[in-house]
């Protein structure tokens, strides 16, 4: 299952280097052209020279951390990459670097807790990656500074055709594009796995830039807080409720007609969706609608519960459904579906 | 060490980890009982003919901390509560092991970070702010949950530099782990002593099992072998102990005090290792139960060195295990009856 291999490959934002092979890998044969470029986003084309121009992007990377120091005593002190909750690092296993190299993320022991200290987070000033080392010289051996670290959670079947993991966020989205690959539309598909959207929509800009498509679309996943001791109002979206479509959050807002186009296209396929019910956080269409003269561009993503975590969970029902959706979306503005000029 | 430290056995249902640990131990002793709470005994005979031999009584605990379903919530989320003592912010964020009808996978979440006031997003989550999902329907939850069942942290023991390890359940899984090489070294030893090796149930929640194992064994002498504090981040140096440099031997009113000088004794007569821990009162460890049963015995405590101690992180150095094995296995080839004699006279 690629969504497995996706998830379990490591690759926090600058350092997409073993989701780009993966994808490379899994999809060179289904498409016409493959590049990369100086940021490392992987362009994958099909329908060479076909109108319109479509880019389809998802994005390879995840939260993570960086290692920025040594202890004397071989601890490693970490940073996070991208946008983490301090609160659910502690008592973790990580993989650090090229050579996946294992820690863990300790935690002072209860007993030896004050009552008051009890009551507070662990910050992330708090909270070292402990190699099983005994100096910083031993340290220095296995780990670099600058070197990334990644959760570990292997993915498994849980519940209600779930899947617990990692890094769904976005690898799902990843998945959903490659199956897209390998199908057959009638238009020029841009695909493009970028890099960096964690820590700023870095990666899509450029690719939006070099690709300059009449419209794009952004394949993304997103929280799902629909939990207990959450009320309904903040659930931004429900798990098992269908692909998600964004109204607007903090660097983007979709445009009418692409709103009309996606949900007419769900409910002429009878696919279920919803809205993400909250204006904060942004996706890459953030960066790539404002790119150029501006691009036309829709996201639909995946809900996904305890995203940014080590361990998150996805409903696959979903997932089929995004996919479907994309797919509808794709063969919609094939057949014209969209006003691409601007108006005058 | 992979298998006992991932089987599962919360205070109390302790029998599947007894099943691993009685496999393991059976080559090396001459006879296994499993006693009425759920102590397992192995029994290895001593040398001595003639007269009582001296009983040397071994504890480690098979019992680890864990979760238990308190409540199932609407939507199917699960409450749960503790059992022994975790600190509820190492839990979030955790993949589970839920022991239901059927095994589940689950998670441990909370509620996310946007939905919480920027002041209490500094505040460490309390155990009743969590929850464990299974990714069911409530309905679905209901059918294969009850209030009762228990769960663990997923965790396979990780391989870090060295002969360092982490995993969850270290305490006091590395106990039995030195009993078992304490036993395998008896084997090429001539001890006088019949050696009682106890893994004991239900330490987490208030070292129960081993009082009821010491009432039925009635040792001379008990020892019990659990985890220490090793040195870690916001813990001063005199608080723990160091990795790698062999087990803590504690001294204090819990401990026999010529129980500890022998095995100093010992560990200097075959240069072993050894770093010493006082403590002053009843230890938090099978030792506390073992001292104050029947008449009173007379213990000792053998302390293996880990970091973060009660988390799914647990961190050893495997050397360590070997040095206590060997150490408590020379400690017993000393001991005949006029040692044992010794220690009801001060």
């Amino acid at each position: 299952m690629l969504l497995k291999r996706l998830s379990e490959a490591s690759g926090a934002s600058g350092d997409e280097g073993e989701v780009r092979s993966l994808l490379k890998e899994e999809l060179s044969l289904h498409v016409e052209e493959v590049t990369t470029d100086a940021l490392g986003n992987l362009y994958l084309k099909k329908g060479f020279g076909r109108k319109p121009r479509v880019m389809v992007a998802a994005h390879m990377d995840e939260v993570g951390l960086m290692v920025v120091g040594y202890e004397k005593s071989g601890l490693l002190r970490v940073v996070k990459v991208g946008s983490i909750d301090d609160r659910v690092l502690a008592s973790k296993v990580v993989s650090i670097g090229k050579d996946r190299i294992a820690g863990v993320i300790g935690a002072k022991a209860v007993h030896l807790q004050k009552p008051d200290e009890r009551t507070k987070a662990i910050d992330i000033n708090n909270l070292y990656i402990d190699l099983g080392v005994r100096s910083q010289e031993e340290a220095e051996k296995l780990v670099k500074i600058g070197d990334y670290a990644t959760f570990t959670a292997k993915v498994r079947e849980a519940g209600d055709n779930c899947l617990i993991g990692k890094a769904f966020d976005n690898r799902a989205g990843c998945a959903v594009l490659a199956e897209l690959l390998k199908e057959d539309f009638d238009l020029e598909l841009n695909a493009v796995f970028t890099v960096q959207e964690e820590v700023g929509l870095r990666g899509a800009g450029v690719a939006a830039y070099s690709i300059h498509p009449d419209v794009a679309l952004v394949i993304e996943t997103t929280a799902a807080a629909d939990v207990v001791g959450s009320k309904e109002a903040a659930y931004v979206t429900k798990l098992g409720d269908g692909p998600a479509l964004t109204l607007m959050d903090s660097t983007y807002m979709a445009p009418q007609q692409i709103l009309d186009l996606v949900a007419e296209t769900a409910e002429k396929l009878a696919i279920p969706y919803q809205f993400r019910r909250l204006t904060t956080a942004g996706t890459d269409a953030g960066i790539i609608s404002q790119t150029h003269a501006g691009i036309l561009s829709a996201v639909i993503s995946i809900p996904c519960r305890y995203i940014h975590s080590p361990a998150s969970i996805i409903n696959l029902d979903d997932w089929q459904n995004t996919l479907r959706l994309a797919r509808g979306i794709l063969n919609a503005i094939a057949e014209g579906g969209l006003r691409l000029e601007g108006t005058a | 060490m992979k298998d006992i430290c991932e089987a599962p056995g919360v205070s109390g249902y302790e029998e599947y980890v007894a099943k691993i640990v009685r496999a393991a131990f059976c080559a090396h002793v001459d006879e296994v009982r499993q006693d009425r709470m759920g102590n397992v005994v192995f029994l290895k005979r001593g040398s001595d003919s003639g007269g009582r031999r001296p009983r040397i009584l071994l504890a480690a605990h098979l019992d680890e901390i864990g979760l238990m379903v308190t409540k199932i919530e609407e939507g199917g989320f699960l409450r749960f509560s503790a059992v022994g003592g975790i600190d509820p912010r190492t839990v979030v964020g955790q993949e589970v092991i839920l022991y239901g009808r059927e095994k589940l996978s689950g998670v441990i979440g909370v509620k996310p970070p946007h939905l919480t006031p920027a002041d209490e997003l500094s505040k460490g989550h309390k155990m009743e702010d969590l929850h464990i999902d299974v990714a069911l329907t409530e309905e679905s939850a209901r059918k294969l949950v009850a209030v009762g069942d228990l769960a663990l942290i997923r965790r396979e023991l990780i391989q870090l530099a060295g002969s360092t390890v982490a995993a969850k359940a270290m305490d006091d899984r590395a106990g039995l782990a030195v009993l078992l090489s304490c036993l395998q070294e008896l084997e090429r030893l001539r001890h006088a002593a019949d050696v009682y090796a106890v893994a004991t149930v239900q330490e987490e929640v208030g070292v129960r099992g081993a009082a009821m194992a010491t009432y039925g064994v009635v040792p001379d002498i008990g020892i019990a072998v659990d985890v220490t504090h090793a040195e870690m981040p916001g813990v001063l140096e005199h608080e723990a102990c160091k990795l790698g440099k062999g087990p803590g031997i504690t001294v204090g009113p819990n401990i026999h005090p010529k129980i500890s000088e022998e095995i100093i004794r010992v560990a200097k007569e075959y240069r072993l290792p050894y770093q010493l821990e006082a403590f002053p009162g009843p230890t938090g460890t099978d030792a506390r139960a073992i001292q104050v049963t029947r008449g009173g015995i007379p213990t000792g405590l053998l302390s293996i060195p880990l970091r973060y101690m009660h988390t799914s992180v647990e961190l050893l150095d495997m050397d360590d295990l070997k040095l206590s094995g060997r150490l408590l296995a020379y400690f017993i080839a000393g001991v005949d009856s006029a040692f044992v004699e010794g220690l009801s006279c001060c």
